[in-house]
């Protein structure tokens, strides 16, 4: 493998995935991935269940470790460095230097339910860029705001809906100032009714130019926000391209039978 | 195409008149007369058997013996689930450890531990100077710095430390090594996700979680702990338990000074659990039940009667 330096590099790609594969014992999830996302844009990733989308978007910030292959965010490893020819995993403080650059929203919100929406939004902050405490509230405030929920600083997670609850939990990883956001799967948890204020956050966010790759079954939100949608089944990205010509004409078999179920 | 449905909240008026009877539970009528009976008896035996000897129980209750017992099972209490809790949170971290000696180690310190009597444990403890008549502290398998003889180290006060700390420890750690595996495995990998440090993630997000299932069984064990320290009499320690029987070994009023005992066990018990329900109120404020206050129970009150007389 001819890994081109072991330094950061300032590049215009924000994540950068050559040959990445990873397997659950001896199951291969994902075979071979080559992928690269400009920064500024927003990648969907659709595919049936099974297909390996989350297993990669957890790889990104190293929630899973791979098996083989290169995988860079804004030209680092995540995971690991380089030493005379092999990789080394970094030890857990280094790793979690760089997750803190990356944002992640879940499935499943995982907000921290034993504290107040003001406390989730201001504990990473506080706790891993060493922000003051004044500062911290002020910047959650103002996130609190973005994502439309002023007044509910002092609410525990319980007590909020789930469309609220995704809406916190986007605001605490955007308090850690992240360049990069990860998506898994946002809306899957959520009433149907509940879904269009959580996408319209998202929505708001991509046009602000932040980076970001959003595993997702919303063919509506790919469509109309996503620069590129990536096609994955089976542990490979079968098609990518642009949504609009994706969605029209899709040039698999695979995609075109996925597209035929969910569209 | 869709049909409006009309809503009405009147009932229909022939239905309106319909009452409702309740069911008649013939069996706990009679469970309860029994129980009434048997709580009858109770009560008049504890009054008119003179030798229960309340006079003695009064003359005794606060006898400076008694208080000292008092006290030392008090402090043993604290100090052995103090030790207890600190040694079973760091056992539980080594047994979920992915390093197979520090899990595996934990694991066998928790299979000793549980596995011999606690009595059994004390009488060793306190007969350590037969199995090792020197103790030293140095460098393993090399100097020794401070060595000095067992008798003298382990006096009866650290025989019952040693006994009750180290098998509380057994006990708390599969009690927090069950707290830890309650907390849903996506608060660690949102933490994480944070950038946060492993130990920050453990204080602040793992152990606050698992609170809530550990200190309900702490609780227990704290108040077991209070009665288990009564086991200490057979190595001589006087707690409360052993202060009573030296008071009637020699006056001989056996029942008297065991009531005594008894009391005073109830009396700190309670408070105990007095104190249980606050601090597991303290630790499960992120749930949606409101606390019970009296504002609460006044305001419950009032709607109850809103709605009796509505």
């Amino acid at each position: 493998m001819n890994a081109p330096a072991t330094t950061a590099v300032e590049s215009d790609v924000a994540v950068e995935c050559v040959a990445v594969q990873k397997s659950f014992d001896g199951t291969p999830v994902l075979k071979s991935i080559d992928l690269s996302v400009p920064h500024g844009q927003v990648m969907c990733v659709i595919g049936p269940s099974g297909s390996g989308k989350s297993t990669f978007l957890r790889c990104i910030n190293h929630l899973e470790r791979i098996d083989g292959g290169l995988l860079r965010v804004a030209g680092e490893m995540v995971g690991y460095r380089e030493h005379k020819g092999r990789l080394h995993e970094l030890r857990h403080h280094e790793i979690a230097r760089r997750r803190a650059d990356i944002g992640m929203v879940f499935q499943s919100f995982n907000l921290f339910p034993h504290l107040t929406v003001l406390e989730n939004i201001i504990e990473a902050p506080m706790a891993v860029r060493k922000n003051q405490r004044d500062d911290a509230v002020a910047d959650a405030r103002r996130l609190l705001d973005k994502v439309g929920l002023t007044g509910r600083e002092d609410a525990y997670p319980r007590m909020l809906s789930g469309g609220q609850q995704q809406r916190v939990a986007i605001a605490r990883a955007l308090a850690m100032r992240p360049k990069l956001m990860l998506f898994d799967e946002p809306t899957s948890a959520l009433d149907p009714e509940l879904v269009g204020e959580v996408l319209s956050v998202m929505k708001e966010l991509a046009a602000e130019g932040m980076t970001m790759i959003v595993v997702t079954h919303e063919l509506g939100f790919a469509r109309e926000v996503a620069d590129t949608v990536v096609f994955m089944d089976g542990g490979y990205i079968v098609e990518q391209g642009a949504p609009a010509e994706m969605f029209a004409n899709p040039q698999t078999e695979r995609c075109r039978d996925f597209l035929g179920k969910v569209l | 195409m869709t049909t409006p449905i009309p809503t009405t909240d009147q009932p229909k008026p022939d239905l309106a008149t319909l009452q409702v009877a309740p069911t008649r539970h013939y069996g706990r009528w009679f469970g309860t007369a029994v129980l009434l009976v048997l709580v009858a008896m109770l009560v008049h035996t504890l009054f008119t058997n003179p030798r229960f000897q309340w006079t003695v129980v009064a003359e005794y209750f606060t006898t400076p013996t008694i208080i000292e017992g008092l006290f030392n099972t008090l402090w043993l209490t604290a100090a052995a689930m103090a030790i207890g809790i600190v040694l079973g949170t760091v056992l539980a971290i080594m047994r979920l450890s992915p390093n197979p000696v520090l899990s595996g180690s934990a694991a066998t310190f928790v299979w000793f531990f549980r596995g011999t009597p606690l009595l059994v444990q004390l009488i060793f403890w306190f007969n350590l100077s037969a199995l090792y008549p020197k103790l030293s502290l140095g460098i393993p398998f090399g100097p020794e710095f401070i060595s000095g003889s067992a008798n003298e180290f382990i006096t009866v006060y650290v025989a019952a430390l040693l006994g009750l700390g180290l098998n509380e420890g057994a006990y708390m750690a599969e009690i927090v090594r069950a707290g830890i595996n309650s907390v849903h495995s996506g608060q660690r990998e949102a933490a994480e996700a944070l950038g946060m440090s492993s130990r920050r993630i453990l204080t602040r997000i793992i152990l606050p979680q698992a609170m809530r299932v550990i200190i309900p069984p702490t609780g227990n064990q704290l108040i077991g702990m209070l009665k288990t320290t009564s086991l200490v009499s057979v190595i001589a320690l006087p707690d409360l338990l052993y202060s009573a029987q030296m008071i009637y070994s020699s006056n001989f009023q056996t029942i008297p000074l065991l009531i005594v005992a008894s009391i005073w066990y109830l009396i700190v018990t309670t408070i105990l659990s007095i104190g249980q329900y606050f601090v597991e109120r303290r630790f499960s404020k992120s749930d949606n039940k409101p606390a019970f206050t009296l504002a609460r129970l006044k305001k419950t009150v009032t709607n109850g009667q809103r709605e009796a007389t509505a």
